[in-house]
């Protein structure tokens, strides 16, 4: 029964899907609407993103010298760890786990909210396709702005890092610099880029997808909207799972 | 002119429409009646091409929307408006917005232009001076004025209201009902309207069907409406004091010795 309903939405999804993947009626309207998606869901998220990775990456530096203890170990290992951590867990699956609930709770209640409002009906009665009119915005948007995001977010958790180092006697602020110049690979940020780009796409399709096809009222709205957020977790770290294995092995 | 043959809808194997004929004309006001559940809003949504019928035909001008493909369909939808129950207008455009909508995505105007023709239909539903103000600022019965000049912003042949009157005190509900009578002569339009309010069908109702359980059960005009025998229409009629009152009045008044 569960596979059933499981397969059913999978179906249902990759329709929707296509509905969204077709032309624009009117480019100029997809353009309009795509700026205004970049403002409201990546520029708007600036602000959260540093916030989170300062605080992510403070509280990495601190762990990193709690695990990193022996004097065997170089003390610059601590700011080697914490960039390796960050560049490849944190800035790309961590922070889109939170931009899930965000952006993604926030795609799911606007949507829904246009379809319990007979708004996307508006839509199609004009003729419009509404899947492509309110989600290709959203999700073209959300792939091609996430990449910046996870550069702040890059740029911003080694300052916190390095905010820890000046303000605390961890370990010395030209050690930690040191550490975090260290052995730098380049393609762990590609590698970060890249998963970043197949999770913006899985956060604003999911979440679309569960407004667009909202049933009932406020309150389904709500439902719909958690739970865009609980699968786009989970298909996140499963995302997470098989992409390390392709890129890092 | 709209034409309604043998329509059939289901769901979950529940049939909501059973064989529903109907004729819907040009430059009328035609309403659709009947109960809360009868599936007045499923033949609606039916004609529109929101739901799919299992069996029928629809016509538009002869056309039959069920045997079309998505291009022909689409320039069908060019020519519908429709006034939802709940208005659906976009929370995030003003009304000034709203009604160059259509415009915007259909029409090859300049901006001026559009915005010329958006003010005409503003002030055509009587709403001069709203232009800026969105969706949450206006009334239930100035949101309906604004659905309406958005549905009829690329002068359609057709336009579909459901439930005009939902939610509106009677003075205003008589006010729109004036607008979509008016609209519909001025335009020749095919107007449908889907309606439970007894205030409009006779205000408005030049051609009338009766749906009941999803059967058509009547069809006619406001002056033949209580000369109907047809006992369910006449206890949805009947169903509320102020017309049971008229009943017993209008009984009083023919007795033979009156």
């Amino acid at each position: 029964m569960i596979l059933k309903s499981s397969l059913q939405s999978f179906g249902q999804y990759c329709i929707f899907m296509w509905k969204v993947f077709s032309l624009p009626d009117k480019w100029k309207e997809f353009f309009k609407r795509y700026i205004n998606e970049i403002s409201k869901l990546g520029i708007d998220s600036i602000p959260l993103v540093i916030i989170i990775s300062l605080f992510i990456g403070a509280v990495c530096c601190i762990q990193m010298k709690l695990n990193v203890q022996s004097p065997l170990i170089p003390r610059y290992s601590i700011g080697l760890a914490t960039r390796e951590v960050i560049l490849l867990e944190f800035t790309s699956s961590i922070l889109c786990l939170i931009l899930a609930g965000k952006v993604g709770s926030n795609i799911a209640s606007e949507i829904g909210t246009m379809r319990v409002t007979e708004q996307i009906d508006a839509l199609d009665i004009m003729g419009i396709n509404s899947a492509n009119f309110l989600v290709l915005p959203k999700v073209v948007a959300m792939v091609t702005f996430i990449p910046f995001l996870v550069i702040i977010s890059m740029c911003t958790s080694l300052y916190g890092g390095y905010l820890v180092t000046v303000f605390t006697n961890i370990v010395s602020s030209s050690t930690y610099i040191y550490g975090i110049q260290t052995k730098f690979v380049e393609w762990y940020v590609w590698y970060g880029l890249i998963k970043s780009l197949f999770f913006a796409f899985v956060i604003s399709s999911v979440a679309s997808y569960f407004g667009y096809y909202v049933k009932g009222g406020a309150l389904q709205v709500g439902k719909a909207s958690t739970n865009s957020v609980v699968m786009s977790s989970i298909l996140i770290l499963m995302l997470d799972v098989i992409l390390t294995k392709v890129m890092l092995q | 002119m709209i034409e309604v043959k043998n329509l059939v809808k289901s769901f979950d194997g529940k049939t909501v429409l059973h064989g529903i004929n109907a004729t819907f004309y040009d430059g009328k006001t035609n309403l659709i009646i009947g109960q809360s559940g009868s599936g007045k809003t499923v033949l609606m949504k039916s004609i529109v091409g929101l739901l799919h019928p299992e069996e029928g035909e629809i016509l538009f001008d002869g056309r039959d929307i069920m045997k079309m493909n998505g291009s022909k369909m689409k320039q069908i939808r060019k020519e519908l408006g429709m006034l939802f129950q709940g208005s659906a207008l976009f929370d995030s455009e003003t009304v000034l917005g709203n009604v160059m909508f259509p415009l915007k995505m259909f029409s090859s105007m300049t901006f001026a232009e559009m915005k010329d023709r958006a003010e005409f239909c503003i002030e055509r539903v009587n709403l001069k001076g709203a232009d800026d103000k969105y969706p949450a600022e206006l009334s239930g019965g100035m949101q309906k004025r604004v659905a309406i000049a958005r549905a009829i912003a690329l002068n359609p042949k057709y336009l579909f209201c459901d439930e005009p009157n939902s939610g509106l005190d009677p003075k205003t509900s008589i006010l729109i009902d004036e607008l979509l009578s008016d609209i519909t002569k001025e335009y020749d339009i095919t107007t449908i309207i889907n309606t439970h309010d007894m205030n409009s069908v006779l205000g408005i109702g030049e051609n009338i069907v009766f749906v009941n359980k999803g059967y058509n059960e009547w069809v006619g005009n406001k002056d033949e409406i209580f000369d109907s025998d047809n006992e369910n229409l006449n206890n949805f009629i009947f169903a509320t004091n102020l017309f049971q009152h008229v009943k017993d009045y209008m009984r009083e008044k023919h007795k033979p010795n009156a």
